[in-house]
């Protein structure tokens, strides 16, 4: 049943016909350009994953590091935390967020910048400052570690969803709307077929209907002209008039069937 | 960016200078605690990713745990959620919400 119902409603004429001929192609084009696009992506996806494996275990590692420094700094100047958070006021260490085109799709890209002034400059004041200092730089560089890992992470995010929308695009014009096309043309061709076959067929009996009409014409003529005849050989005075009266209505027979043909 | 983790994670992520407070006194930081109430946590979640000036939100992975359906739940690209390790807690890729995609995807 598929056949009948999975087609477009459309007039079958020869006009719809290279219209949806044209959709068709149209349709085939699109599918070989979503499918490349597919596949650049996915490409970039995998690319990515890789990246954000590789980036977490890193990331493990210099969070390690930089825990480490922090119990340095904890041994030698005590404990900070409190005032370290009593000296937040504004953020030193920020982001941006960046664009980057893959094949037509936005990916943000983080990146990290230094403003204003440093908040902890008293830190460590009384012992303990070069441990400070050491631990602040070794918490910025894995602060930027993490920030490239989350704009990997946030590419990877919107990369899933477009993969997902290409490909259900992709499979959608491959099971679903060229096989309507190809549908509507099959049935658009079978019904041309079909009206010139009866066209044909029309033409036909026109046409012996046509000579049916003629040869009866000739032979009612005959016997007109036999039962003229009779008259004329009965009268004897009319034969100049009479050879000439059948001619023109047999040229008019002759005319009827070249038109015919 | 904004953070939620341990008093040692946060003061190390202070240091190097992301913590912010805007003008009405709010914070961009949470210290979690064993006495912080799960509500708490949850709260500042929700308010870190509905905040349109915060683009990343780090929270410690065994903090992350708790809230997991929260985490899950949150499939938008922004803010992304960055799940690290704790000096306490050592760093397990197999719990981390883009990791189990990852896996996931691949079929494994």
């Amino acid at each position: 049943m598929s056949g009948t119902s999975n087609r477009l409603a459309v007039f079958p004429t020869r006009m719809t016909l290279s219209v949806m001929k044209q959709k068709l192609k149209g349709a085939q084009t699109g599918h070989s350009l979503l499918k490349r696009k597919s596949e650049a992506l996915t490409k970039r996806f995998r690319d990515i994953v890789k990246k954000i494996d590789d980036a977490k275990r890193l990331m493990g590692k210099v969070m390690q590091v930089a825990s480490f420094s922090l119990a340095e700094v904890t041994y030698i100047t005590g404990d900070i935390g409190y005032q370290v958070q009593e000296s937040v006021k504004n953020a030193q260490f920020r982001v941006r967020a960046k664009q980057e085109n893959v094949s037509g799709v936005m990916l943000p890209a983080f990146e990290s910048y230094q403003e204003g002034t440093n908040a902890n400059e008293l830190t460590g004041l009384g012992r303990g400052g070069q441990q400070v200092q050491r631990c602040k730089e070794t918490y910025i560089k894995a602060v930027e570690t993490l920030v490239e890992l989350a704009s990997l992470q946030t590419a990877f995010v919107i990369l899933d969803e477009v993969i997902k929308l290409t490909n259900r695009r992709v499979n959608a014009i491959e099971h679903i709307i060229i096989p309507r096309y190809e549908n509507t043309i099959k049935f658009i061709l079978s019904e041309l077929d079909e009206q010139d076959r009866e066209e044909f067929f029309r033409l036909k009996k026109v046409q012996g209907k046509k000579k049916e009409a003629a040869a009866r014409d000739t032979l009612e003529r005959e016997s007109r002209q036999a039962a003229e005849g009779k008259k004329v050989r009965e009268g004897g005075a009319t034969e100049s008039v009479n050879p000439s009266l059948p001619q023109p209505s047999d040229l008019l027979g002759g005319d009827d069937e070249d038109v015919i043909f | 960016m904004a953070a939620i983790g341990d008093e040692d994670s946060i003061t190390g992520l202070l240091l190097a200078g992301i913590g912010h407070i805007d003008s009405h006194q709010r914070k961009n930081f949470l210290v979690v605690d064993a006495k912080t109430p799960l509500a708490a946590v949850e709260d500042a979640f929700n308010e870190f990713t509905k905040r349109k000036d915060i683009a990343i939100i780090l929270i410690n992975q065994h903090i992350a745990e708790e809230i997991r359906p929260l985490i899950d739940e949150h499939d938008q690209a922004f803010p992304t959620i960055l799940e690290i390790p704790s000096k306490d807690h050592p760093y397990d890729p197999e719990k981390d919400s883009v990791l189990k995609r990852v896996r996931r995807l691949f079929g494994e």
